[in-house]
């Protein structure tokens, strides 16, 4: 449980600490600790139900827990709002995309923090459209996303596409981690492999990657460390290089033996 | 499906920012259709610059409603009391016009000696009520999280019983003519009527700030999927505040201009206005599921009928026959809305 600490180095950018959370009588997350560390993917692995969500929606300020303690690069933080963990570097890409169908890659990249164009036009709101799609070219073309077209709403662009584009909006902002929540959900076979390269690129790229999941030959292949939980209790933490899926598989559903009979 | 690079010149990439498709090219296609057929049957009688200024006059006071309803259907809205504030809006700003435009006996012998206070001052009341009604509508919305149909039914009785109330249930009477003849029925430069002038200048910022400002990008992105605007940081409920108190101004703006046409805050005249407004925004290819729209679209939605009604006049047809026309082409409108969302949702 200890041998993977000597991995990728330097300190925890994201530590939580603790962490108790309850929704009324349901115990959801139990004392959890947590640790992202510079230049890995961690990959964050449970059963449903058992706290995955919760957990990152601790870690993102979407929900403040009953008690423990996060820190972000050794200083302890509260994050109130999904916005002031973002304003630190710290992005997710949610399960369900939350993506604006109806709008471009481009649009959706820039949601919410468009350029302007200079001067009184950018003062009155006026984008500078010209800025954000060479920007966005520039993104994609570092993560190798390629898409059919940059001005076609993303609604018709094909699911690995629009996962391109989810991933490629969050790696643009994130200056310190990466949150991705089952982003092989719903993925074809094909689309899978590049999501789970996109999130090594961005690894190599030094911005550590937390990875949801529950597919586990997914989280064999891109994760350097295993996160386990099970009904709110952080019960594993596996080096997938010497760990077995069935290892795994044994933490998440709390069988001794791990024989996968609830795989 | 594959992640291929396709680079194949595509038609939908030309107007960034405004999604084409069938739907729009359809209805364009529909209103010059339309055009060349009352021009062949009715020749020059309907082909003629004045003809056309005559239908662009009789289209701008809906063309206002509708350009306020385009940005609240694109973000999932509605807004049903339109109608009631624009006669709302024009009652109040007749009202005032008329109390502070002389005294009682003045004004009814058509003698306004303090015109030059009291039309400016009317249509500033006028404005801020049709601005005050928006902005309830979108307090009601965001605040206490209602259904924008509710809401706006409610405003549009409350709205529509006010104005009934404030006049009586009659027409505002004695109205100074100065904002006729200075304003409803005044031509710039010999063929510009200052209506439709009022109206090109709503229609270009509006395209503007639909298409090319923050503004319009977070109007689509909330009509597109709330939660993803939400987590992008966008403030929703301030954006849809101030959406509904767009469409609130505009109605109070056509209000005004309708009271400059007709020299009297009509409370009848209103009653379908609404639905016009919604119809011409929906067959100008804005899709009431949210997120898709265009403000050129609303401006030929909006000319559909209104070309229609005056091919139907010009012919000697009744004109009744118009409204048979736009509920059908309103029926195909939403039909092909439909289809491009069925089809979308299986890529």
């Amino acid at each position: 449980m200890e041998k993977a600490r000597d991995l990728p180095g330097g300190e925890p950018v994201l530590r939580a600490r603790g962490i108790d959370k309850s929704f009324g009588a349901v115990r959801v997350l139990e004392s959890v600790d947590f640790e992202v560390r510079p230049g890995e993917v961690v990959a964050l692995i449970g059963d449903n139900g058992a706290g995955k969500s919760t957990l990152i929606n601790v870690l993102t300020g979407v929900l403040r827990p009953d008690s423990g303690e996060i820190f972000f690069e050794e200083k302890r933080v509260r994050f109130a709002t999904p916005h002031e963990a973002r304003e630190r570097g710290i992005e997710t890409v949610y399960q369900d995309l939350a993506v604006a169908p109806q709008l471009d890659a481009v649009s959706n990249i820039f949601l919410g923090r468009e350029h302007r164009r200079a001067g009184i036009l950018g003062r009155l709101g006026f984008l500078d459209g010209g800025r954000m799609r060479r920007e966005t070219e520039d993104q994609l073309t570092d993560l190798r996303v390629r898409l059919s077209s940059l001005e076609k709403p993303l609604s018709t662009l094909s699911g690995g596409q629009r996962q391109g584009v989810a991933v490629a909006r969050a790696v643009m902002w994130a200056s310190k981690v990466v949150i991705m929540d089952e982003p092989t959900a719903a993925l074809g076979v094909a689309q899978v492999e590049m999501v789970l390269d996109l999130i090594r690129r961005v690894r190599d790229t030094g911005i550590p990657v937390v990875f949801i999941s529950h597919n586990m030959p997914h989280v064999f292949e891109v994760a350097d460390r295993i996160s386990v939980l099970r009904l709110g209790e952080m019960v594993a933490e596996l080096d997938p290089a010497t760990a077995t899926t069935d290892d795994a598989v044994a933490a998440m559903t709390g069988s001794a033996s791990g024989n996968g009979e609830a795989a | 499906m594959s992640e291929t690079p396709s680079q194949e010149g595509n038609g939908g990439g030309g107007i960034r920012g405004v999604l084409t498709g069938l739907g729009p090219a359809l209805i364009f296609g529909i209103l010059v259709g339309l055009v060349v057929v009352f021009t062949i049957i009715n020749g020059t009688a309907f082909f003629n610059p004045e003809n056309f200024v005559n239908i662009t006059v009789d289209a701008s006071v809906l063309l206002l409603l509708a350009v306020g309803m385009t940005f609240v259907i694109i973000t999932a809205g509605i807004d049903l009391s339109v109608g009631a504030v624009l006669v709302l809006s024009s009652v109040v700003a007749a009202q005032v016009m008329v109390a502070l435009s002389g005294t009682e006996q003045q004004v009814q012998n058509y003698q306004f000696p303090t015109q030059g206070i009291g039309i400016p001052a009317g249509i500033a009341a006028g404005l801020l009520a049709g601005l005050l009604c928006g902005l309830g509508n979108g307090f009601l919305i965001t605040r206490l999280r209602m259904p924008p149909f509710i809401v706006t039914l409610g405003t549009l009785g409350i709205a529509l019983g006010t104005a009934q109330i404030l006049s009586g249930g009659t027409n505002v009477p004695y109205v100074p003519t100065a904002i006729q003849s200075q304003i409803g029925e005044r031509d710039l430069f010999g063929f510009l009527p200052v209506p439709v002038l009022i109206t090109l200048l709503v229609v270009i910022v509006a395209w503007l700030a639909l298409h090319r400002t923050s503004f319009g990008r977070y109007t689509f992105a909330i009509g597109s999927n709330v939660d993803a605007a939400r987590r992008a940081g966008i403030n929703v409920d301030r954006h849809l505040l101030k959406v509904y108190a767009l469409s609130g101004f505009l109605s109070g703006l056509a209000g005004i201009v309708d009271l400059a046409r007709f020299n009297t805050a009509s409370v009848s005249a209103h009653d379908a206005d609404n639905l016009a407004a919604i119809s011409a925004v929906v067959i100008g290819g804005t899709s009431l599921f949210g997120g898709i729209g265009t403000i050129v679209g609303s401006v030929v939605g909006t000319f559909i009928p209104a070309v229609l009604r005056n091919g139907f006049v010009i012919q000697g047809v009744q004109a009744f026959w118009q409204q048979v026309a736009i509920g059908a082409v309103l029926i195909l409108a939403v039909f092909i809305d439909q289809r491009r969302r069925s089809a979308e949702e299986r890529m």
